[in-house]
C-alpha cells in the first residue's frame, strides 16, 4: 500500500491510535514484553557492551571505506557466479527486478522479508506490470492480505489482534469464521504458502549482511521462508541497501550475536543462511541499492544511521512508538530509526517524524550498533526548522527546547534529560504545545526515570 | 555515467575519512562444559538433544516416531536402509515435498546459541533441511565450540556454495507473539551428539 501524499501528520495519527485506550495499552505491553526479552538476552552476556562497541566500530569503519568494500564485494560475488546489479534509486531497483523476471517469462514471484522492497514499493510496481507477488513471511503475508503495510520491521503485524487475523484468514484462506488460534492460523498459512513455494520460479529475499571478503550474503529468518523460496525457485533475487556490507566473514561472529538478541531476545535466528554460489544451472542476482544512502553518508550528523542492522530494538523500547503504532509514521521503516532515515529521503514529507520522540534516549541505549538515535532526532529538528518544514506549533516548542538543550553538557544527561526537562520547563510539557499532552494528564516531575514514569502514568490512567 | 559509477562516485565522495578496522577482542564463554551449555540452549529454543554412541542408537531413537510408511532421507551412508540415501538431482528437488524426516550431518555446534553449522555437501540438496517435516542433525560430540567467534574461526576461509546455521525448529511468533513451531520449515529438530 502506498503512503504517498499523506494528509495527517504523526501526531494526528497517534491521536487516532490513542482513542482506543485498551488497545493502545495492549500494543504498548506487547512491545515492552519483547524489550524485556531483549534485556534478559543482553544481560546474559557479560561482554555485551564490548560487543556493541566492536560492532559499532566495524560498521563505522565499513562506512569509511564503503566504496572499496562495494567494489570488493562485487568482484568476489561475480567470481562466485552471482550477477550483480546497481540501482541508484527505488525506481531503478524495481525496473531491474522486473527486467529479470521478464527475461525469464516469470509472472509470479514469492518474496521473503525485505524492508528495502517496502521502501521501494516493489509490490505495487510489479503488480502494475502484471506480476503477482506473494509475501511469505507470516506477518508480512497477513498484512499483505489485509492490504496494509507492515507496522514494524521485525514484527510486521504486531498491531493486529489474533481475532482480526482470524477474520483475514477466514476471508482469504477459508478458515472457519471466528477461528483465532495462532497454532491453527499458522498451520493454514503453512499449507497455503507451501503450495506457493513449490510453484514459483523466482524468489526474492532481503539481505542482512553482505561480506566483501567472500562475496557471499547472509539472510536471517526464523520461519525458513527465505530458504524455501530461494532453494525451490530457479532464480533468486537478493535486494540489499549498500550499507549492508561488512568487511569479513569473521565479522558475522560479532553481528549474529547481537542481531537476534536485540530483536526478539533469541540467541540467534533459527536460520542464518550463507549464500555464496548459485546452484549449478540457476541464477542468483544481487541488486545493490543506493536510494539516498550515499546522500545520508555525506550528512555528517546523520551518517551513523547507516550502521543500522534493522533489529527493531529501538522501536520496541520507544514510548512514542509503543503508544502510536507503526502506521502513524507513514514510512517503510517506522520508529526512532525510521524517523532518522525518512527525512533523508524526503524531508518535507517526513518533517513530522523527528518530532515523534520524547528524546528520552532509550533507543540509543538499546541499539546494538550504538547509533546515537536520539541525538540525531534532535539534530533533524534543527535542520527541519531551519529549512522551514516544521509545523509552527512545534517551532515554538523547539525554540524553548533549544534554550534547554542547546548546552551539550545538559544534553549528555540523555536518560535524565526528560526528567530534568519536566522539572525545568513544566509549562512546555503540560501544555498544548506538547503533542503528547492531549490524551493524558501530565503529573508532577517524578523522581524515577522517564520510562518508569511513563509506564506508571499509563497504568494509573487505566 | 551508469548507476554503478554514479553510486561509487557519490559514496567515495561522501564517505568519512578512513577509520581503522577495530581489533575484535577475545570473547569467552563463561560456561565451561560445552556439551551441557549447547544442550541447555538448544532445548530452550525447542530442539531435542540426545547423546549417542552409534548410528544404531540414532536409528533406535528415531524409530520411535518414524515408521516404515514415513519417507526418510539422508545423505549419511551409515543410515541405510533406515533412510533412503539415494542421491537426488537438483531438478527433482520439488519431489522432496513429502519427506517426513531428513537426517543430515552437521560440521559443528555452537554452545552459546544451540546452532549447528551445515553446508551444501552434507545436505544433498539445499532445500533438504527446510522442506522436510522433521529434521535431525548429527554432530560429533567433541565439535561444540563456545561462541560464534569460535564458529567463524573454525569455518575460516572454507569454500562452500551454501551454508547455514540451524538453531531449532522453524518457528514464528507473528500472531500476537504466540510461539508456534513449524512455520515453513521442519516442525521439530533433533540433534544427536555422537561420540
Ligand atoms: S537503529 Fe539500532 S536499535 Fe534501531 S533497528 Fe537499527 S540497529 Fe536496531
Amino acid at each position: 500500500m502506498s503512503v504517498e501524499g499523506h494528509t495527517k501528520d504523526h501526531a494526528a495519527l497517534a491521536d487516532d491510535f490513542n482513542q482506543d485506550e485498551p488497545r493502545v495499552n495492549w500494543h504498548d505491553e506487547t512491545l515492552w514484553f519483547i524489550r524485556e526479552k531483549r534485556d534478559r538476552a543482553a544481560f546474559a552476556i557479560p561482554d555485551w557492551e564490548m560487543l556493541r562497541e566492536t560492532a559499532s566500530q566495524i560498521k563505522f569503519h565499513t562506512l569509511s571505506n564503503l566504496s572499496q568494500y562495494l567494489e570488493q564485494f562485487e568482484a568476489n560475488a561475480q567470481a562466485n557466479g552471482i550477477i550483480v546489479h546497481w540501482a541508484a534509486d527505488a525506481e531503478e531497483h524495481n525496473q531491474i527486478v522486473h527486467s529479470i523476471l521478464q527475461k525469464h517469462g516469470v509472472t509470479q514471484m514469492v518474496k521473503s522479508k525485505s524492508m528495502l522492497t517496502e521502501e521501494c514499493h516493489l509490490n505495487d510496481y510489479l503488480e502494475q506490470q502484471g506480476i503477482e507477488v506473494i509475501d511469505s513471511d507470516l506477518g508480512e503475508r497477513i498484512v499483505q492480505l489485509a492490504k496494509e503495510p507492515p507496522s514494524h520491521i521485525v514484527l510486521p503485524c504486531i498491531h493486529l489482534k489474533k481475532e482480526e487475523i482470524g477474520d483475514i484468514f477466514h476471508q482469504h484462506l477459508g478458515t472457519e469464521a471466528g477461528m483465532s488460534d495462532p497454532q491453527i492460523l499458522t498451520e493454514t498459512a503453512r499449507q497455503h504458502l507451501r503450495e506457493t513455494f513449490l510453484t514459483r520460479k523466482a524468489a526474492l529475499t532481503g539481505v542482512n549482511f553482505a561480506i566483501a571478503e567472500t562475496g557471499e550474503f547472509v539472510v536471517c529468518t526464523n520461519e525458513g521462508n527465505a530458504d524455501m523460496g530461494a532453494h525451490l525457485a530457479d532464480i533468486h533475487i537478493a535486494s540489499m541497501g549498500i550499507e549492508k556490507l561488512i568487511p569479513r566473514r569473521s565479522d558475522l561472529g560479532v553481528f549474529l550475536r547481537l542481531l537476534t538478541r536485540s530483536a526478539t531476545g533469541q540467541p540467534i535466528t533459527t536460520y542464518s543462511s550463507h549464500f555464496k554460489k548459485p546452484r549449478p544451472g540457476h541464477d542468483v542476482h544481487v541488486v545493490l541499492v543506493d536510494n539516498g544512502r550515499s546522500v545520508q553518508l555525506g550528512r555528517e550528523d546523520f551518517r551513523n544511521s547507516l550502521k543500522c542492522i534493522r533489529c527493531g530494538a529501538c522501536m520496541n523500547t520507544c514510548p512514542v512508538y509503543r503508544r502510536s503504532g507503526g502506521h502513524s509514521y507513514q514510512s517503510a521503516v517506522a520508529g526512532p530509526i525510521g524517523s532518522i532515515l525518512a527525512p533523508n529521503l524526503d524531508m518535507k514529507k517526513h518533517a513530522d517524524l523527528p518530532f515523534a520522540s520524547t528524546l528520552c534516549g532509550s533507543c540509543s541505549n538499546v541499539c546494538p550498533v550504538k547509533i546515537d538515535i536520539h541525538n540525531q532526532l534532535y539534530k533533524w529538528r534543527q535542520v527541519i526548522v531551519k529549512e522551514g518544514y516544521a509545523d509552527p506549533k512545534k517551532t515554538l516548542g523547539m525554540k524553548a527546547m533549544n534554550m534547554v538543550l542547546s548546552s551539550p553538557q545538559t544534553f549528555k544527561l540523555s536518560g535524565k534529560a526528560g526528567r530534568w526537562f519536566m522539572k525545568t520547563v513544566p509549562f512546555l510539557v503540560s501544555n498544548k504545545m506538547n503533542p503528547w499532552y492531549k490524551q493524558r494528564e501530565m503529573p508532577q516531575p517524578p523522581k524515577e526515570s522517564f520510562g518508569e514514569w511513563y509506564r506508571r502514568n499509563r497504568k494509573s490512567n487505566e | 555515467m551508469n548507476s554503478r559509477e554514479q553510486i561509487l562516485a557519490a559514496v567515495s565522495k561522501n564517505q568519512p575519512a578512513l577509520t581503522p578496522m577495530p581489533e575484535v577482542p577475545f570473547f569467552q564463554l563463561e560456561a565451561t562444559d560445552l556439551v551441557e551449555k549447547f544442550t541447555q540452549v538448544a532445548v530452550s529454543i525447542g530442539s531435542g538433544v540426545f547423546q549417542v554412541e552409534s548410528y544404531e542408537e540414532i536409528q533406535e531413537i528415531l524409530s520411535n516416531d518414524f515408521k516404515i510408511h514415513h519417507r526418510i532421507i539422508s545423505h549419511v551412508p551409515e543410515l541405510a536402509p533406515f533412510a533412503d540415501t539415494t542421491p537426488l538431482e537438483d531438478r527433482h528437488r520439488h519431489q522432496l515435498e513429502n519427506v517426513d524426516l531428513a537426517i543430515v550431518k552437521g560440521h559443528f555446534g555452537v554452545a552459546e546459541n544451540g546452532a549447528s553449522w551445515v553446508t551444501e555437501e552434507v545436505m544433498g540438496l539445499r532445500v533438504v533441511p527446510f522442506i522436510c517435516q522433521h529434521l535431525a542433525i548429527i554432530l560429533p560430540k567433541d565439535s561444540i565450540v563456545p561462541l560464534m567467534h569460535d564458529a567463524y574461526a573454525r569455518i575460516g576461509s572454507a569454500e562452500y556454495g551454501y551454508g547455514v546455521f540451524i538453531a531449532g525448529p522453524s518457528k514464528t511468533a507473528d500472531i500476537e507473539q504466540s510461539l508456534v513451531l513449524g512455520a515453513h520449515g521442519p516442525r521439530t529438530l533433533t540433534v544427536f551428539l555422537m561420540g
